[in-house]
């Protein structure tokens, strides 16, 4: 039994959680990051090429083509299988999934069945109720199908046209048990999934271009009871927003249901976020017989030690372990490192920039970049190769993290060098030679500064005397602009309280 | 002149090195009987006459540049080159129809080409077109191709067997010196049986199927047809071999031995000399034809004489091979047939749901047997019946399997049995009974459910019709199983049947002579 305290989900009254326990379980698909398909050689980078010209004899399904298998996935799956502390199948197998429909090309779906890559793992993440493991009964390989677009030809016509683009690429199901108990702890589940699978590298994971897909098993039992409840599969939920909110409403959707004496249906529901509602959209009365059966086209496939061994040597650092490592050998907050872990660029440039210089304070760094970097990271697209926002290196990034430390440039101004070389990628020395930069922590030098700051605020000064310290902080912002940032802002706010505090009259 | 669709193989090879016979000229003589005969014959779906001078073409190109470079250059030519081939009509070509006897691939054309077909290609066969066969390979008389069904040369009312019958059909009626089959449950060996040359099935994974229009995945396998040993060796080492992109291929090397069999029939025979070779009993069946069992011991008592030792031994599970193979194929088939389903190539029918259009596609478009065959594939994969019938067909399949195993533990070098339990059959004499027709491949499907190499070479005649004995050997023992049949070729070669010609080619010259379809309709009428 694991351990699920997940806080009241936002959205879903109390009352009814106090009734009824929702029972959660969550099917991923995610699109592998290779370079060419599950069983063929056609390219994966097929976004936004013009339909069907990313096929062949083998993905469009054609007499006598045969799969072959892609190595590279199935190194992914095994990859994220010894992240999620699953057991490796020894040897595995592929099989047949039979059903008919236009967007599968041979009329089966080479899949895995009874034996998957990966089984019986888990997957621990925070919720605002604290820490939640989730058990995940499987991870195993399989292939995407084609996408159906349906269409109205010119003249009025209704159709339906096939893209094979995507027909044959690659991608691992994920699938826990039904072990999440709210709708927060279902999107945090994704979240955490999709970190994980980014860090390992073994899928973009972008929901918003369907790499990864997130379906949900709602149901609900009464408090107390232990016999699961009629479930509903919800789909098509594209952010993790929607998770949260499909689910939260299945929660409400079912409970009205239940308390209103309704019996639910065994459905597969879509998820609308436009009207924030669920609706059905095929029931499934009869379990689908699938008749699965071993591929013949494909033998089993072994996985040995040594194959093992050379994939978990090759295994990244996992978020947790890093977010461990962050706070406690290098005394971040579990606050800053679970923020700088979660984003791919601010984790790549901590890392990069205290291996540049192993002195800063990790602190230090931490704040730059989960600061003014990290929101420089939202703005900019572009990713040097070692995955840094914009032309940034780690070595400049120090050097203006020293500057600061060494009281040669003030924060104000260190903003603004940080957003030009994340920008330019030019020197921090450079930029600051060229603004003019220094920053000025001679009490002395600012001493007319100041006074003039404070003969022109008079209102300021008088909030201040009567007992708002806060109103420092204008005054300090004052003097800032008026020596373009380069006042050190201590030394200036030192010297304001100085002046302010003295008996009235000396100003 | 002589008539230079009477040589063999390896004799128009030898005169093409020499300059004495252009593939053209080949090309040309094979393609003028074949068009002539194929209304009485209807072994051909396709004859490409175009393509094929074209491809005789560049092979006496080939020829002339290896001429002028030196003999070491024309020695290394493959035997295969410039001669003229026939391909069972589920192989791909590039830009060529592949029906697989099929309506529902009418009209389609392959983008690619086999593996086999670069293959023949490589070595610079000449593909004079496409032969007739069973739909989806599924049957053993060619009666059930959607285009008529095929004469066979020794009877033009009688079935050429299946499903490879149009290319046995071609070879025998010498409209090719050789042709490709493939074999799932019989379908290269009992035809060459019953149209009274040789057809070799090698082992599972000794040839790459990518390319060939599947039936059922882990049984089929192409091989030669020829009317000799030696051709069918020099055929099977062209296309044999590791291809990546079949991953059932396996990476087995193929002996060049295939190329050199022995020319002299003393050399040939004298492989014989200390043999073991094995007499399955089970494989005598009930409804055996006397005169079919007479001609194979009778062959075999002149192995015997010729040195070899022969051993009645038993393979005791070969009695529920029939059974498991009707599970085991037809539940692969109803997979790899779903992909026929007119979105993306065949005919369209229906103009409604998708459901309706695949209902009226696969309804119309496939015949009775194959859908028969997709049903009990079906059924046998459906919830509830896997583990009682799929996968207990598969552990069956392993006790064949170990059936065989121990006869090679015990030091058999290969065995020896009927092909077929039957002559060649009147046209509508087993479509009414279904099992009747499973029956013909008794002696030949335990071998596909075992994954070995078994040939059917002429052993003589019943009735005037030809009857086959098959050698069955261990994994990749293909030579072995060419030497011993150029060895029973050897010893038999003074026989009286030996230089007979099949006794109907005559009347297959006549054009007043009815069309197979036409012959079975009046006998199905009848």
């Amino acid at each position: 039994m694991t351990a699920v305290r997940a806080a009241p989900p936002t959205g879903v009254p109390a009352s009814v959680l106090e009734r009824y326990e929702p029972v959660i379980g969550i099917e991923v698909h995610c699109q592998l990051r290779t370079a060419s398909k599950m069983f063929c050689g056609c390219s994966t980078d097929y976004d936004g090429a013009p339909p069907n010209t990313h096929t062949c004899p083998v993905c469009l399904g054609l007499p006598g083509a045969l799969p072959t298998i892609n190595r590279l996935a199935v190194e992914h799956v095994l990859t994220t299988g010894l992240a999620i502390d699953a057991t490796i199948a020894a040897t595995t197998r592929w099989e047949r999934k039979n059903y008919f429909y236009p967007d599968l090309p041979k009329g089966y779906q080479i899949s895995q069945y009874a034996i998957p890559l990966a089984a019986a793992g888990r997957l621990t993440f925070g919720t605002s109720g604290g820490d939640v493991t989730v058990g995940i009964t499987r991870a195993h390989l399989e292939e995407d199908t084609a996408k159906l677009v349906h269409a109205t030809t010119p003249d009025g016509r209704k159709v339906s046209l096939v893209d094979f683009n995507r027909s044959g690429a690659p991608l691992m199901e994920i699938v826990t048990e039904p072990d999440v108990r709210s709708a927060e702890a279902a999107r945090r589940y994704a979240e955490e999934l999709q970190l994980l699978l980014r860090a390992i590298g073994v899928s973009n994971a972008d929901m918003e271009r369907g790499q990864m897909r997130v379906e949900a098993n709602v149901s609900l039992r009464p408090r107390g009871t232990e016999a699961f409840g009629t479930r509903v599969e919800v789909k098509n939920m594209n952010s993790f927003r929607s998770v949260e909110r499909a689910v939260n409403f299945e929660i409400e959707r079912q409970a009205a249901a239940l308390d209103a004496g309704q019996p639910l249906v065994q459905e597969t529901r879509g998820w609308d976020d436009g009207r924030g509602s669920t609706y059905q959209m095929r029931l499934k009365e009869t379990s689908e017989d699938y008749r699965y059966f071993p591929e013949p086209d494909l033998p089993p496939l072994k996985v040995d030690a040594v194959w093992l061994d050379e994939v978990r040597a090759r295994l990244a650092e996992l978020p947790t372990a890093r977010r461990s490592r962050y706070t406690s050998e290098l005394g971040l907050s579990a606050y800053d490192a679970a923020v700088i872990v979660a984003d791919p660029a601010m984790s790549a440039a901590f890392s990069a920039v205290l291996a540049s210089d192993p002195s800063l304070p990790p602190k230090e760094v931490a704040n730059l970049v989960a600061g003014d970097y990290g929101r420089a990271a939202k703005e900019i697209q572009e990713r040097t190769p070692d995955g840094l926002v914009g032309r940034s290196s780690a070595a400049e990034l120090a050097e203006l993290l020293r500057r600061v430390a060494a009281g040669e440039l003030s924060r104000a101004n260190a903003k603004e060098v940080l957003g030009e070389h994340v920008r330019s990628g030019e020197a921090v020395s450079g930029i600051v030679a060229a603004r003019g930069f220094r920053q000025i922590s001679d009490a002395s030098a600012l001493s007319d500064v100041v006074d003039e700051v404070l003969a022109a605020n008079p209102a300021a000064v008088g909030d201040y005397r009567a007992g708002k310290p806060q109103a420092v902080g204008f005054l300090v912002g004052q003097v800032m602009k008026a020596t373009r940032g380069q006042a050190n802002a201590g030394v200036v706010q030192a010297a304001l309280r100085e002046r302010l505090d003295r008996p009235a009259g000396d100003a | 002149m002589i008539d230079l669709t009477r040589l063999h193989a390896h004799e128009m090879a030898r005169l093409l090195r020499h300059g004495d016979v252009t593939a053209r000229e080949l090309t040309e003589a094979h393609l003028a009987l074949a068009e002539r005969q194929n209304r009485a014959l209807n072994a051909w779906l396709t004859i490409d006459r175009d393509r094929a001078l074209a491809e005789a073409d560049a092979a006496d190109a080939r020829l002339a540049a290896a001429r002028a470079e030196g003999a070491r250059a024309v020695d290394a030519l493959h035997p295969i080159l410039g001669i003229p081939i026939a391909l069972k009509d589920l192989v791909s070509v590039a830009g060529g129809k592949a029906t697989a006897g099929s309506r529902i691939l009418d009209g389609y054309r392959a983008p690619y080409d086999a593996h086999i077909t670069e293959r023949l290609r490589d070595a610079g066969a000449v593909i004079l077109g496409k032969t007739n066969m069973d739909e989806f390979a599924m049957g053993s008389s060619t009666e059930h191709s959607a285009y008529g069904p095929t004469a066979n040369p020794w009877a033009l009312d009688r079935v050429p067997g299946g499903s490879s019958g149009g290319s046995a059909a071609a070879v025998a009626a010498f409209h090719a010196p050789v042709s490709i089959g493939t074999d799932t449950g019989g379908s290269i060996r009992q035809p060459a049986a019953l149209c009274g040359i040789v057809g070799l099935k090698p082992t599972y994974g000794r040839v790459s199927r990518y390319g060939i229009v599947a039936f059922a995945s882990s049984l089929d396998q192409i091989g030669p047809f020829a009317r000799n040993a030696r051709d069918a060796a020099a055929l099977l080492h062209a296309v044999a071999g590791r291809d990546e992109r079949d991953s059932t291929s396996a990476p087995v090397s193929v002996p060049d031995e295939l190329l050199s069999l022995p020319a002299a029939d003393d050399e040939a025979a004298g492989w014989l000399r200390g043999k073991r070779l094995g007499l399955p009993r089970e494989y005598f069946v009930a409804g055996m034809e006397p005169q079919v069992e007479h001609r194979v011991r009778a062959a075999v008592a002149a192995l015997e004489a010729a040195g070899a030792r022969v051993d009645e031994v038993s393979l005791p599970h070969t009695d529920y091979g029939l059974a498991t193979y009707y599970i085991v194929a037809p539940a692969e088939a109803s997979a790899n047939l779903a992909r026929y389903d007119g979105i993306r190539y065949g005919p369209r029918l229906g103009n409604g749901t998708v459901l309706e259009n695949y209902l009226a596609t696969r309804g119309r478009g496939f015949g009775p047997e194959v859908k028969r065959r997709i049903m009990l594939g079906t059924y046998a994969l459906s919830a509830g019946y896997y583990d009682a019938y799929y996968l207990k067909a598969q552990k069956v399949r392993t006790l064949i399997k170990q059936d065989f195993d121990r006869l090679w533990l015990e030091g058999f070098d290969a065995l020896v049995a009927p092909t077929s339990p039957t002559v060649a059959f009147p046209f509508g004499a087993k479509m009414a009974d279904p099992v009747s027709m499973y029956l013909s491949d008794a002696c030949t499907l335990p071998v596909n459910m075992a994954g070995l190499p078994g040939i059917s070479v002429p052993c003589g005649l019943a009735d005037g019709l030809p009857v086959g004995l098959q050698f069955i050997g261990a994994a990749w023992s293909e030579l072995e199983l060419f030497h011993l049949s150029r060895a029973y070729e050897a010893i038999t070669a003074g026989a009286d049947w030996r230089g007979l010609e099949p006794a109907d080619l005559a009347r297959a010259d006549d054009p007043g002579t009815p069309t197979p379809a036409e012959r079975a309709g009046v006998l199905s009428a009848s």
